[in-house]
C-alpha cells in the first residue's frame, strides 16, 4: 500500500559558523555564559549601532560552501528579513535573499537502502541539488524557565544573537528520511572536516529543518507540506521524518485532509505536535541592507581559502584506496572524521607499512576506541606509537598475537610500544645464530623423532617448532625458526 | 558671535578658558529655551566637568576645537545624556555609548552642552512632528524652524553656540539652516560615520554640521570626516585640508544652474535672492552654465518610497521589549507590541511606517522600492552628467522663506513638497551646503543651496565661503544670546 505513495522532503540545516565572534560586531559566541554578557551595542540593536561584517564569517562560509562543492558568488548582498519577536532585537534579522554566497549547487552524497532494523545496505551515490547557501545571523533565546516569576514574564538571552550561520536550502530532492538522514550527516562531516562549524545537533550549532509532503506515485503536483522544527539530532530528525510521512499517508488514505504548518517533534511522545504562536503567514518583507556593502569575494580569496583548507574526505579517501592499496571499504571508513584519517596517516608514516596500519587500526584499535567511548584524536595511544608497534610486528621483533596484548597495555598505560615489549621481555629473536643453537639442541635430544621425520612422517615437524619454541621462552622468531628448522632437519 | 577658531585660539592661548565659552553658552540656551524650545536637555553639569577636563590640560595646541561649545541633535547618541529624537517611545533612554562622530568632537576639545529638539525621528519640514513640542524660529516666533534639525539650526542662529551638529536625510540640515539663516553642510554619503546616529534612511542619513560661518563648519567637517571602522557604509578615502583652500577666489569655477528648476512652486522672493546670488557669483569671477537633471521631478516620490521603506525597518527595533517605552496593560506579546508603538509614535512616523511596510511588502516591491532604486541610480546619473559641465549646482535650498506654525499641518504632501530641492543630493549620496543669501520682506532669511560631485566638500566650502564673504547676512534674528 505504501508503495503507492511518494515522499518528498526538502532540508534546511543552519550551521553556526565556529568564528569565536559574531557575525556583525566583536562579542564572543561561547556557549553557557551568564546571560546577556555577550552582547555589545550593535547586537542588543541598540539606537544608532551598525553592523560590519566579521571577515572570518566569510572565510568559514567559504570553507563551508567548498567542503560542499558549491561555488561561491562574487558578489553577495545581504537583506533584511523583518518580523518581529522578542528573541530578535532590531526587529529584522541580516540575512542573504535573492543574491545568497552560494546558489545552484549540485551535490554528491552517498546514500544507502537499509533494512527493518536500519542498517544500511547498498551504498550508492545520489545527487542533491542545493538552492542556496547563505550567510546570517542567528537571533537570541527567548527564556522561560528558572526565572523568578515565569508565570507573569518571559526573559530574552542574547548571547546567542548576531552568531554567524550558514544557512544550507535543498530542492525538495529526498525521497526517503534515510536519504535525508544521510545527506546531513554527510553535511555534518564535511564542515566539521574543514573546521567551519562544530556541526553538533545536540548543542544546537546545527539545526535542521524539513519540508515534508506525500503524494501519490506519478501525480505532478505536491502535496500540501508540513515543516519540521526541534530536530535535535539526525536521528530524531529522520524518525520524525516517518512519522509525519505515516501520519500523511494514513490521512489521505481515510480521506482526511491534512493543514499545512509547522511541527515540533517530541522526542519522547515520538510524535509530532504543533508550534504555536507562528501560525500566521509571514511576510517578512525582504529588502538590501543598507549598512553593509555588497559582500565582494575575490578569486585570490577562494583560491587561498582552498589552499588553507585540509584534503577533502573523498579525495583522502581515493587518495588512501590508490596510493596505500586499501580497499574502498577501508578507505572510507579511515576518513569517516578528519581526525580518524590524519591518525591513519601518521601511523603509517611510523609503521611503513600502510595495509598492516590500516588493519590494525580498523579492528585492534577502533575497539578499545568504542569501548573507551573515545575518538581517533584522544587516543591515548597515539598514532606514531600504533606505528611503531606494527613496525615491531612487521620486522620480527614480536608477533601480531604479541601485538595485540601489547596495544591494549599500551592503551591502559598510556605506555609507548617499546616500553611494554621491553617490560614484558617480549623482544622476539630473529638472529639465526642463536635460533641455530636452540635448534641443534632440540634436535639432539630428540633422535628418535628425528629418525622417524627423515623416514618420511613429516607431521613431526610441528613437534621441533614447538619445542623449539618452548626451549626459547617463546622469544624466537616463528618465520625464522620454520625457515631454519627446514633446512637443518634435511640434513 | 565668535567664530570658533577665534574663541578656541583664544582658550588655546590662555585669554579665555573653557569653562567661560562653556558658561556663556548654557546661560544663553537656558535663558533662550523658554522661548525657542531648541534643547531637549541642558547638561550644565556634564559640560562644566567637561569644560574643566579641557582647561586642566596644559597642552592645548592639538585640540583643534578646544573648549568649543557644542549642541547635538537628540538622534545622536552622547553617553551620559538622553536620546530621544523627539519621540516618546525612546523615553527615558540613555545610550551606554557615544557616537563616533562624538568620541571625535570630545578628542578635538570641544563641549557638548545639550541636546537639540528636532521632528521625531527626523521626519518633518517644520519640527512640528516633535514630541516635546515645536522649536520656534528666532527670526520669527510665530514661523517653523524647519525641520528636522530645527534645533540645531536654532540654536546655532540665537548665537547659543557657534555650532551644531544635525542630520539630515532629505534636507534636515539644509533646510532648517536656511529657514533660520546659517549655514547647513551635508557632507558626501559615507564621508561621516553614522555609528551612533539613530537610523532613520539608512541609504540617505548623513550627520551634518550647522554653523554661523563657513569656516567653522570647514572646521568641524575636518574633525568628524574620515572612514570609521564601526561604519561599513564609510568611505576609504582621504580627508583633504578643509580650510586650506577656503580663501581661494572663485574665478573659473563653473556654477551650474537649472531653469527648471526654478520655475513654478517657487516663491518669488526666493526666487528674486537666487537670481541675484547667480548674478554675485557672476561678479566673483564663476562661470555660470545651464544645467539640466531631467530625473529630478521625481525626486520626491523615490524619496518618500525609499526613505519611508528604510524607516519601517530601521523602527521595528522600538518595540517595548528592551529599552524605551513599554505600554501599560499590555498582558501578552502582540498587544504589547501593538499599544507601545501606538502610544509611543506619533502620527507622521506612523504615516511613514504604514508607507514604508506597503512599499516593501508581498507583491508591491517591485511597483514601489524596485522601480524607486531604478530612478534612484537615473537620478545619480543626472548628476554626474550635471558634474560634467560644471563644479556646482545652484539652487534655492527651499521654495519659500520660514512659514507659520500650522500652515502645513494638515497637509503632508505641501509639507513634503518643502524638501524638493534638497532631497535630490541625499538620493545621490552627493553633498550639499546651504548659504544664507538674503532676507525677504519679512525679514526671513532665505538660503542658496549648492550641491557638487562626491568628496568635493572643500569645494562647496570655498564657493560658500566666498559668497559669505562678499554678501555677509549683515541681520540679526529677533531672538539672539
Ligand atoms: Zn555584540
Amino acid at each position: 500500500m505504501t508503495n503507492s505513495w511518494e515522499t518528498i522532503i526538502g532540508l534546511e540545516v543552519h550551521a553556526q559558523l565556529n568564528t569565536g565572534s559574531k557575525i556583525f560586531c566583536g562579542c564572543a559566541t561561547r556557549f553557557g555564559d551568564e546571560p546577556n554578557s555577550n552582547t555589545c551595542p550593535v547586537c542588543l540593536g541598540l539606537p544608532g549601532a551598525l553592523p560590519v561584517l566579521n571577515w572570518r564569517a566569510v572565510e568559514l562560509g567559504a570553507r563551508a560552501a567548498l567542503a560542499l562543492g558549491l561555488n561561491i558568488n562574487h558578489r553577495s548582498i545581504f537583506s533584511r528579513k523583518n518580523y518581529f519577536y522578542p528573541d530578535l532585537p532590531k526587529g529584522y534579522q541580516i540575512s542573504q535573499y535573492d543574491q545568497p554566497f552560494s546558489a545552484n549547487g549540485v551535490l554528491e552524497i552517498m546514500t544507502a537502502d537499509r533494512d527493518e532494523a536500519g542498517h544500511a545496505h547498498d551504498w550508492h551515490p545520489m545527487t542533491v541539488n542545493v538552492t542556496r547557501l547563505h550567510l546570517e545571523e542567528d537571533a537570541g533565546k527567548n527564556v522561560h524557565e528558572g526565572l523568578p516569576e515565569v508565570d507573569r514574564y518571559s526573559y530574552i538571552d542574547l548571547n546567542r544573537a548576531g552568531t554567524p550561520l550558514a544557512e544550507i536550502v535543498t530542492e525538495p530532492d529526498f525521497r526517503s528520511s534515510w536519504q535525508a538522514y544521510d545527506y546531513v550527516n554527510h553535511v555534518r562531516r564535511a564542515l566539521l572536516w574543514v573546521g567551519a562549524s562544530e556541526a553538533d545537533m545536540e548543542k544546537g550549532n546545527l539545526r535542521c529543518e524539513a519540508n515534508v509532503s506525500v503524494r501519490r506515485v506519478g501525480d505532478p503536483t505536491l502535496g500540501t507540506k508540513v515543516e519540521l522544527k526541534n530536530l535535535n539530532s539526525v536521528r530524531f530528525m529522520q524518525r520524525a521524518i516517518e512519522f509525519e510521512v505515516e501520519r500523511h499517508i494514513r490521512t489521505l488514505e481515510s480521506g482526511g485532509r491534512l493543514v499545512q504548518e509547522t511541527l515540533l517533534w517530541d522526542e519522547k511522545l515520538a510524535e509530532t505536535r504543533p508550534m504555536r504562536s507562528k501560525e500566521e503567514a509571514h511576510d517578512y518583507r525582504y529588502f538590501p541592507e543598507p549598512d553593509l556593502p555588497p559582500l565582494i569575494v575575490p578569486d585570490e580569496f577562494i583560491e587561498q581559502t582552498r589552499a588553507a583548507m585540509p584534503e577533502l574526505p573523498g579525495p583522502r579517501a581515493r587518495r588512501f584506496s590508490e596510493s596505500y592499496g586499501l580497499s574502498f571499504a577501508d578507505a572510507s571508513q579511515l576518513t569517516a572524521e578528519r581526525s580518524l584519517a590524519d591518525y591513519y596517516e601518521s601511523a603509517v608514516e611510523a609503521s611503513g607499512n600502510a595495509r598492516a596500519t590500516a588493519n590494525w587500526i580498523r579492528s585492534e584499535l577502533s575497539r578499545e576506541l568504542e569501548n573507551a567511548g573515545l575518538t581517533a584524536a584522544k587516543s591515548p595511544v597515539p598514532a606514531t606509537e600504533l606505528g611503531a608497534l606494527v613496525r615491531m610486528i612487521d620486522e620480527g621483533k614480536i608477533s601480531g598475537k604479541q601485538g595485540k596484548d601489547v596495544l591494549v597495555e599500551m592503551f591502559r598505560s598510556g605506555k609507548s610500544a617499546g616500553a611494554v615489549v621491553e617490560e614484558r621481555g617480549l623482544v622476539q629473536v630473529s638472529d639465526t645464530g642463536e635460533i641455530d643453537r636452540v635448534i641443534d639442541l632440540v634436535i639432539a635430544a630428540s633422535p628418535n623423532q628425528l629418525e622417524q621425520y627423515r623416514a618420511g612422517k613429516e607431521t613431526l615437524f610441528g613437534f621441533f617448532v614447538g619445542q623449539v619454541m618452548k626451549a626459547s621462552k617463546g622469544k624466537a622468531n616463528p618465520k625464522v625458526v620454520n625457515e631454519r628448522l627446514r633446512e637443518k632437519l634435511k640434513s | 558671535m565668535k567664530s570658533i577658531s577665534n574663541l578656541r585660539d583664544g582658550i588655546v592661548r590662555g585669554e579665555t578658558t573653557a569653562r567661560a565659552a562653556t558658561e556663556s553658552a548654557l546661560n544663553a540656551a537656558e535663558k533662550l529655551n523658554d522661548s525657542l524650545n531648541a534643547f531637549l536637555e541642558i547638561d550644565r553639569a556634564g559640560a562644566l566637568n567637561r569644560a574643566a577636563q579641557v582647561d586642566a590640560q596644559s597642552e592645548k595646541t592639538d585640540l583643534p576645537l578646544a573648549g568649543v561649545p557644542f549642541a547635538i541633535k537628540d538622534n545622536i547618541c552622547v553617553r551620559g545624556m538622553q536620546t530621544s529624537c523627539g519621540s516618546r517611545i525612546l523615553g527615558p533612554y540613555h545610550p551606554p555609548y557615544n557616537a563616533t562622530v562624538i568620541d571625535r568632537l570630545i578628542a578635538a576639545g570641544s563641549v557638548i552642552i545639550g541636546k537639540t529638539n528636532c521632528d521625531e525621528f527626523a521626519m518633518g519640514s517644520s519640527n512640528e512632528n516633535s514630541a516635546f513640542g515645536p522649536v520656534k524660529n528666532p527670526w520669527d516666533l510665530s514661523r517653523v524652524p524647519g525641520g528636522s534639525s530645527g534645533g540645531s539650526a536654532a540654536a546655532v542662529a540665537a548665537g547659543i553656540v557657534p555650532v551644531a551638529l544635525g542630520s539630515d536625510t532629505g534636507g534636515s540640515v539644509r533646510q532648517p539652516a536656511a529657514l533660520c539663516g546659517v549655514i547647513g553642510l551635508k557632507p558626501t554619503y559615507g564621508r561621516v560615520s553614522r555609528y551612533g546616529l539613530v537610523a532613520f534612511g539608512s541609504s540617505l542619513d548623513q550627520i551634518g554640521v550647522l554653523a554661523g560661518e563657513v569656516s567653522d563648519a570647514a572646521a568641524v567637517l575636518q574633525v568628524i570626516a574620515g572612514r570609521d571602522s564601526s561604519d561599513a557604509t564609510t568611505a576609504d578615502v582621504p580627508v583633504p585640508d578643509y580650510s586650506a583652500e577656503l580663501n581661494e577666489d572663485v574665478k573659473g569655477l563653473r556654477i551650474g544652474v537649472s531653469r527648471v528648476l526654478l520655475g513654478k512652486g517657487v516663491h518669488p522672493e526666493v526666487r528674486a535672492a537666487i537670481e541675484k546670488s547667480i548674478e554675485a557669483y557672476r561678479d566673483l569671477g564663476a562661470e555660470i552654465v545651464d544645467v539640466d537633471l531631467p530625473h529630478a521631478k521625481y525626486a520626491i516620490a523615490v524619496y518618500y518610497i525609499i526613505a519611508t521603506a528604510e524607516a519601517s525597518s530601521n523602527l521595528a527595533r522600538f518595540d517595548g521589549v528592551r529599552y524605551g517605552f513599554r505600554a501599560k496593560d499590555a498582558p501578552a506579546l502582540k498587544e504589547m507590541y501593538r499599544k507601545t508603538r501606538d502610544e509611543g509614535f506619533g502620527p507622521e512616523v506612523k504615516r511613514r511606517i504604514m508607507l514604508g511596510t506597503y512599499v516593501l511588502s508581498h507583491g508591491y516591491y517591485d511597483a514601489y522600492y524596485l522601480k524607486a532604486q531604478q530612478v534612484r541610480t537615473l537620478l545619480r546619473q543626472d548628476f554626474t552628467r550635471a558634474f560634467e559641465k560644471c563644479d556646482a549646482v545652484l539652487t534655492p535650498t527651499t521654495p519659500t522663506p520660514a512659514f507659520l506654525f500650522g500652515e502645513k499641518v494638515d497637509d503632508p504632501l505641501a509639507m513634503y513638497l518643502n524638501d524638493i530641492y534638497t532631497v535630490t543630493a541625499n538620493l545621490a549620496g552627493v553633498p550639499g551646503i546651504s548659504v544664507p543669501c538674503g532676507l525677504s520682506s519679512d525679514g526671513l532669511p532665505i538660503g542658496l543651496q549648492l550641491l557638487g560631485p562626491y568628496w568635493s566638500e572643500a569645494r562647496l566650502l570655498r564657493l560658500a565661503h566666498a559668497y559669505q564673504t562678499a554678501r555677509p547676512l549683515n541681520a540679526r534674528p529677533r531672538v539672539f544670546a
